[in-house]
């Protein structure tokens, strides 16, 4: 099933550019922000792999405006949603032909499906999550670092002999690529072969998430811990996120107690997230919680333990009632971003 | 039907804490258990097996040292009906793409089955790999994230598979492979019956030899990745702590607030 794809003649770097409705999002950008530091550091090509349907020219274009020196459109009508057998025979059908060294892929419901299935149908190495990717000088092996055991340790790993070397990206763990003008590149529109389009899953339906912010998407959390008391208390943690405009998170605890649905459970056997700021309101600070937000950009902690663990991590601390603190401070914020409550 | 359950055993890292002195990890007689992650997907096979009602059975898998045992025997206290275990020192050290080969051919040697029925991830290595892994070595189709399953129909079941936009509506020829979430259903408690069970059965252990596997595929030197480096992430930041204990400080500290977030751009 497997053939072997050793070392050799494999040259440039790929990222898997992902549509939805055949536009292309944000992860796309944040893929060639790291695709093209590594292209530049071996001084090779950025190629953007993207599969869909009917995907519009002005989105290709801004894919090569972002980064990109090339991309390759594979589309079918059985490609306009992810499926993971045809996703992954048409990769493995354009990484055989085209031999590209580096295929790096978002972290993503969809990467993180497609790239193990790929993984092992051309037998390459992948690495997961990776938040740090860099190029060892010696060898020109792509170093992938990744948080482990719980974000307690972070681990660096390299694909010695396999190619390509593959990776997903944690999502928000670099900053999307800016379009720049004048850019120029090659737009490769392909149609998929119809023997590599087959697929024992069908997708029958689609429920969109209600207009509530997706937590690992967002740039803001506020986050509820055990402190909250109450279900009925998240209505405030809620009313504070709203006024900067921030998504609702919680901790394990507050989940099993069943005071809001697992979607928002940001940590080990939740979502790991990386916002620009993140709030914990009533958030001891678990290794498991702290495993998942632990790489926010901003990190402010209320509690009324002066010595939770939350505060090792958290740039500012307020050490008190949060009940009585929540209140004056959506008050504040409120007055701050000029909204009147 | 029949049901694969491949689990892991893990560190128990909640009994785990800081050391506030060193930032690392306190890992004094840090305990196995069965990956958190793991126990939903046995749960969600046992639900399977007992609303079909049928016969149908479910077989716990997992690859391990010889304590690893103890992860099928859990397993087998909650309900799942028979257990294997995988274990050669030949397979140590091997990363997702050698132990996707193993559980493949382990389960290939299992024999017939219906579904394979995995965890999102394991709490350790956090990497959410095997399950899709196994499913490209048998060649099957996988559906990840899933929330909901019904398998009440022959042949073919339907899914929910939860997305960063939405929630997907599935339709999956069998034998198939899926991961589950926790939104599956709540695992049941270990059963009195069970762990007396548990205790008696008999759980054949596999090694590389009992398996149709190629030695140069197993363990670190078949494994295509290497870890180069291990090192501590530098956790601490310094905590502005301001005190909030009166209405007068809650006022500084909450304008404090709103000056950080405005240095930072954030509003």
């Amino acid at each position: 099933m497997s053939q072997d794809s050793k070392n050799t003649d494999h040259s440039g770097v790929w990222i898997l550019a992902e549509q939805t409705d055949g536009r292309i999002g944000r992860i796309s950008r944040e893929l060639l922000t790291r695709g093209k530091a590594l292209a530049d550091k071996l001084q090779t090509d950025l190629t953007a792999m993207v599969f869909g349907c009917d995907i519009p020219q002005a989105d290709l274009q801004d894919l090569i405006a972002c980064g990109a020196d090339r991309v390759i459109a594979t589309e079918a009508p059985e490609l306009a949603t992810f499926l993971v057998e045809p996703y992954s025979a048409c990769a493995a059908r354009l990484i055989e032909q085209y031999r590209p060294e580096i295929l790096l892929a978002g972290a993503t419901s969809t990467g993180r499906t497609l790239m193990p299935y790929l993984a092992i149908k051309i037998h390459a190495g992948l690495t997961a999550d990776c938040t740090v990717l860099d190029i060892e000088p010696e060898t020109n092996n792509l170093l992938q670092t990744r948080p482990a055991i719980g974000g307690n340790i972070l681990a660096t790993i390299k694909t010695p002999v396999h190619r390509p070397q593959m990776a997903t990206v944690r999502p928000h763990s670099t900053r999307p690529a800016e379009p720049q003008e004048g850019r120029s590149g090659q737009i490769v529109r392909l149609e998929a072969p119809p023997e590599l389009l087959s697929s024992r899953v069908r997708r029958t339906g689609f429920t969109p998430s209600s207009d509530e912010m997706n937590i690992q998407d967002a740039d803001a959390v506020v986050c509820a811990g055990r402190g909250v008391k109450r279900g009925e208390n998240i209505a405030m943690i809620s009313e504070l996120a709203d006024s900067l405009g921030a998504a609702v998170g919680a901790t394990r605890d507050v989940i099993d107690r069943g005071w809001m649905t697992y979607p928002h459970q940001i940590g080990l056997s939740g979502t790991t997230i990386t916002p620009k700021l993140y709030i914990g309101v009533g958030v001891s600070g678990s290794i498991q919680h702290i495993a998942g937000m632990g790489t926010s950009d901003h990190i402010i902690a209320i509690n009324n333990d002066p010595d939770a663990q939350i505060f090792q991590i958290a740039e500012l601390g307020l050490v008190g009632d949060l009940f009585e603190i929540v209140p004056v401070l959506i008050r504040k914020l409120k007055a701050a971003t000029g909204e009147t409550g | 039907m029949r049901i694969v359950v491949p689990i892991k055993q893990v560190p128990e890292t909640s009994a785990v804490k800081m050391d506030p002195e060193t930032g690392t990890m306190v890992r004094d007689g840090v305990e196995a258990i069965v990956n958190p992650l793991d126990l939903y997907a046995i749960e969600a096979a046992l639900e399977i097996r007992d609303a079909r009602d049928d016969g149908s059975e479910v077989i716990a898998l997992t690859m391990g040292p010889p304590t690893a045992r103890k992860a099928i025997g859990e397993a087998i206290s909650m309900g799942v009906d028979s257990g294997v275990l995988v274990s050669d020192r030949a397979l140590a050290g091997a990363d997702t793409w050698s132990t996707s080969y193993v559980l493949a051919a382990a389960i290939r040697k299992i024999g017939e089955f219906d579904l394979i029925v995995c965890g999102e991830r394991a709490t350790d290595g956090d990497t959410g790999q095997v399950g899709p892994g196994i499913a490209a070595f048998l060649d099957l189709p996988i559906a990840t994230y899933i929330s909901r399953i019904d398998c009440s129909a022959d042949g073919v079941c339907t899914l929910d598979r939860l997305v960063e936009e939405g929630c997907e509506h599935l339709e999956m020829e069998l034998p198939a492979a899926v991961t589950v979430l926790k939104a599956i259903g709540s695992p049941r408690l270990p059963t009195l019956r069970g762990k007396q069970r548990s205790r008696k059965i008999d759980i054949p252990v596999w090694g590389a030899g009992d398996l149709d596997v190629e030695s140069e595929n197993l363990g670190l030197n078949g494994s295509p990745t290497r870890v180069v480096k291990i090192f501590r992430p530098q956790v601490t930041r310094e905590c502005e702590k301001l005190p909030a204990g009166d209405c007068e400080t809650i006022e500084n500290a909450a304008d404090r607030v709103v000056e950080f977030l405005t240095e930072a751009e954030l509003i």
